[in-house]
């Protein structure tokens, strides 16, 4: 992948993750978030995994962005206005996020394998949803039961969560 | 040429961003989507990582990608959960703002 894409998708990604952060209607950061998955969608295809960057499409822009803006709908959350910004508590959580992210990048910056660039593949077609479900099935099986399982547990949970209960 | 460290730069920034949503927004939808945010950017860093080590047979480790695919599993079922939560606290205090739930606080 060329350099200017990478930054262009690496930006809209980032621009419109802190989006999500900054705005103070929920609809519009919900907004921002499917922008900055697609963006996202398209660094994994950039890394050749294209299975995960469609999945991420699928499951992230698609059935999750769905359900958080069915609930905001259904809610009917409107901007938090009149609210006063309390700086003290501002200040200190960006300080700490700042310290965050000074570590991180000063990890990052003394990771001497970070500076290199990556291995070319082999021109012929990547098989990778073949070899993904390979690995899911053979080595990851039961692990991949396990999320079953979790999936099941989850959905129950849910069903008996939003039961109203009886009075 | 692109190398790993601009990846994980990225995926590091984007994990500061979903933290600093958590640490400093009040809204439980807006604090949810953070957290998915920095879902996101554990994934991106392994997915880098996977396409850096590339085995003997010239493909990528397909191990982290399969972890990928386990965590965006768990992602959504924690989405549902959670939204689940947001609705019955929703239903009981007609509020969603972490300022106006307070009932455990010490």
């Amino acid at each position: 992948m060329s350099p200017l894409l990478f930054w262009i998708f690496a930006l809209l990604t980032l621009i419109f993750g802190a989006a999500v952060v900054i705005n103070r209607n929920p609809v519009a950061s919900a907004l921002s978030l499917v922008v900055s998955f697609l963006g996202l969608a398209a660094l994994f295809m950039s890394l050749n995994a294209y299975f995960i960057g469609i999945i991420q499409v699928l499951v992230y822009a698609g059935a999750v962005m769905v359900l958080f803006l069915f609930i905001i709908m259904l809610l009917d959350l409107r901007a938090e206005e009149g609210r006063r910004i309390n700086w003290v508590t501002l200040a200190a959580g960006l300080a700490v996020a700042l310290i965050l992210l000074g570590q991180v990048l000063s990890v990052i910056g003394h990771f001497k394998i970070a500076h290199r660039t990556f291995p070319p593949l082999p021109d012929s077609t990547i098989d990778d949803v073949r070899n993904i479900g390979a690995a899911l099935f053979g080595n990851y099986n039961l692990p991949f039961q396990i999320v079953g399982v979790l999936v099941l547990v989850a959905t129950v949970g849910v069903v008996l969560l939003s039961k109203r209960e009886p009075r | 040429m692109i190398t790993l460290g601009d990846y994980l730069i990225v995926s590091g920034i984007l994990f500061t961003i979903g933290f600093a949503g958590v640490m400093l927004r009040r809204n439980l939808i807006i604090i949810l989507m953070s957290l998915e945010l920095m879902l996101n950017a554990a994934n991106l860093s392994l997915v880098a990582f996977s396409r850096f080590r590339v085995g003997p047979t010239g493909l990528p480790d397909y191990n982290a990608q399969v972890f990928v695919f386990f965590i965006i599993t768990v992602a959504a079922a924690e989405v549902a959960v959670g939204l689940a939560i947001l609705v019955a606290l929703y239903r009981a205090r007609q509020t969603t703002d972490l300022n106006d739930i307070s009932s455990l606080k010490f």
